[in-house]
């Protein structure tokens, strides 16, 4: 490989991961914009996504061959949907039983649910499907997009899985973006992040917003997941501690409760650890990023896009 | 009946009793205010009313019905808006946003249009900053924001807790103008304020709190006379 080839390479390979990094990081700052909380237990919806996705596909008879034509098409969409919303409902049930309870009382205690529920939907998994590494088919066709379809002479690859993942996470993204800046719900949980007692007399059912911030942050952490599993192919119950771990990152890096931050987070994480991994090695690649996170956290506390405080009193 | 009554409420923050027995009426179509010093329990009694808070002890009633343990959004359904004390202007949503979430429970579009255009007639300042973000006004035009807010939701009963706070003199008198014209044309009112002798002069009726307790109540020309009113909240010696 030349070096440009080397660097198209990576900037591809972060594009994809910074995605499905930003997807699941978008539910963390949502759910910190509303109720100021960390959804430790947030990763692991990402992991239901890559599960659940799997045993739908299993079920509708896909017996891990790769999908073609209008079987690949309903079929995937059905999934998709089906994922993204028992991913929102996981996601909305962790609510009701680990947090709602604890709305009013001081801010360590959710913050301790939220671990404990983590390791709960983690054991569930692990009796589920068992504790070992999980392989997810090549249920999406993968094509060699740059040589087989393009005929560019190239040593960098880009497929069809690669592009789904990208297709799939950047409209979505696009699309929650518009929601909260155009919908009367989106304005609402803009309002109810800002000032929630506000919020409430104007006539909004803060209630329901929370639970809405829940189903969306839940939703797009389980496309992310189901993503995920037909571009990388494996996975275990354990999965989403490390996506969460990075997605949370890139949360901060971005900006806690800033959603735009967080897309932008996403993408600067992936982008950080293709570069670690090619230029440092991998088995620098957490210390670098967490070491960036700290620096972070110590020069810039509002992340990188952020508001100030002042703005935001 | 009257349109909203309050019976013998006691409401706390933790272990400090707030209100200590509040108990008060407005009438449909009525301007009632109340007035009294730093921490008399007035804008409790607000948050009371909406919500926000619930008493610990006694009633609230809005047309006959308990709204005491209602949530906020139950009783703003009902038609019981409110400026609050300090405003809270939604600071990253602009001054068209911040109005339209004042509207956040109605879906009339056409009948929302014509009111923010009348909200617009009594604060022409807001007309000129749709698109700032609301965290950029002035006090003043924050404070304006919030009543034309209050006002979005066509409210039957408009709770207003010090409404002329940080506003110029001239200001302050425009806004009791307002408040009087928006009572003319069918809202009722209960106004919370420091200024008391404008809020006497605009209101029908007054009660004058005390360290959480009703010291004091009557028309509200009556109590502009009063001699201890005149001393305590008139400033006269
Ligand atoms: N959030 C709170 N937590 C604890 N105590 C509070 C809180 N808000 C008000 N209080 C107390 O309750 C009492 C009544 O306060 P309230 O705000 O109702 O007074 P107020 O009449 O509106 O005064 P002001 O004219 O200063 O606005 C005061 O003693 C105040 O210190
Ligand atoms: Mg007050």
């Amino acid at each position: 490989m030349s070096s440009t080839d080397i660097i198209l390479q990576q900037l591809l390979n972060g594009l994809t991961i910074g995605s499905y990094l930003a997807m699941i990081a978008l539910g963390y700052t949502m759910v910190y914009g509303i109720i100021e909380l960390i959804n430790f237990a947030h990763g692991d919806v990402f992991t239901a996504g890559f599960l659940i996705s799997l045993t739908l596909f299993e079920w509708f008879g896909a017996g891990g061959k790769t999908l073609t034509g209008f079987r690949l098409v309903w079929m995937f969409t059905l999934v998709l949907i089906l994922t993204m919303l028992a991913c929102g409902i996981i996601n909305v049930i962790v609510d009701r039983i680990a947090y709602k309870p604890l709305r009013k009382a001081p801010r360590l205690a959710p913050l301790i649910t939220a671990v404990a529920a983590s390791f709960a939907l983690e054991n569930i998994y692990a009796n589920w499907k068992g504790p070992s590494q999980i392989f997810y088919p090549d249920y999406f066709p993968r094509v060699d997009i740059l040589h087989n379809w393009l005929h560019l002479n190239t040593t960098v690859l880009f497929t069809t899985q690669d592009a789904l993942l990208i297709g799939l996470t950047i409209p979505m993204m696009l699309g929650l973006r518009l929601f909260i800046q155009r919908t009367k719900l989106g304005k609402a949980m803009r309002a109810t992040a800002q000032n929630a007692a506000a919020a409430s007399i104007m006539g909004i059912d803060v209630e329901r917003v929370i639970m809405t911030t829940f189903f969306i942050g839940g939703a797009l952490a389980g496309a992310a997941g189901m993503a995920f599993g037909n571009f990388l192919h494996t996975g275990r119950y354990l999965m989403g501690f490390d996506a969460g771990l990075f997605a949370f990152t890139a949360a901060v890096l971005g900006g806690i409760g800033n959603i735009t931050g967080a897309v932008l987070g996403g993408f600067l994480i992936g982008f950080l650890k293709v570069f670690s991994d090619q230029w440092i090695g991998g088995q620098w690649t957490r210390a670098f990023i967490f070491t960036i996170l700290i620096l972070v956290l110590v020069f810039r506390p509002q992340g990188l896009v952020g508001e100030d405080e002042a703005e935001k009193a | 009946m009257a349109m909203l009554e309050l019976h013998d409420v006691h409401s706390y923050y933790g272990s400090i009793h707030a209100l200590r027995g509040i108990s008060l009426h407005v009438n449909e179509g009525e301007i009632v205010t109340m007035i009294g010093s730093n921490g008399a329990g007035k804008s409790t009694t607000i948050r009371t009313i909406s919500g926000l808070l619930h008493p610990g002890k006694g009633e609230v009633l809005l047309n006959g019905e308990r709204i005491d343990q209602m949530a906020p959004h139950q009783i703003v359904a009902r038609g019981v808006c409110q400026s609050p004390e300090g405003r809270w202007i939604f600071p990253r949503l602009t001054v068209l946003e911040n109005l339209e979430m004042g509207a956040f429970i109605r879906n009339d579009h056409a009948e929302i249009k014509q009111d923010m255009e009348r909200v617009f007639e009594l604060f022409p300042r807001l007309s000129e900053r749709l698109q700032q973000k609301g965290g950029t006004l002035s006090g003043g035009e924050q404070q304006m924001l919030a009543i034309g807010r209050a006002l979005m939701g066509r409210p039957h009963l408009l709770l207003l807790d010090e409404p002329s706070m940080g506003l110029a003199p001239v200001l302050v008198e425009a806004i009791f103008e307002t408040i009087q014209s928006i009572n003319k044309q069918g809202t009722t009112i209960l106004l919370v304020e420091q200024n008391a002798l404008m809020a006497l002069y605009v209101a029908h009726r007054g009660y004058v709190l005390q360290t959480g307790e009703i010291v004091l109540e009557g028309l509200a020309k009556d109590l502009e006379e009063n001699e201890t009113v005149r001393k305590a909240y008139l400033g006269e010696e």
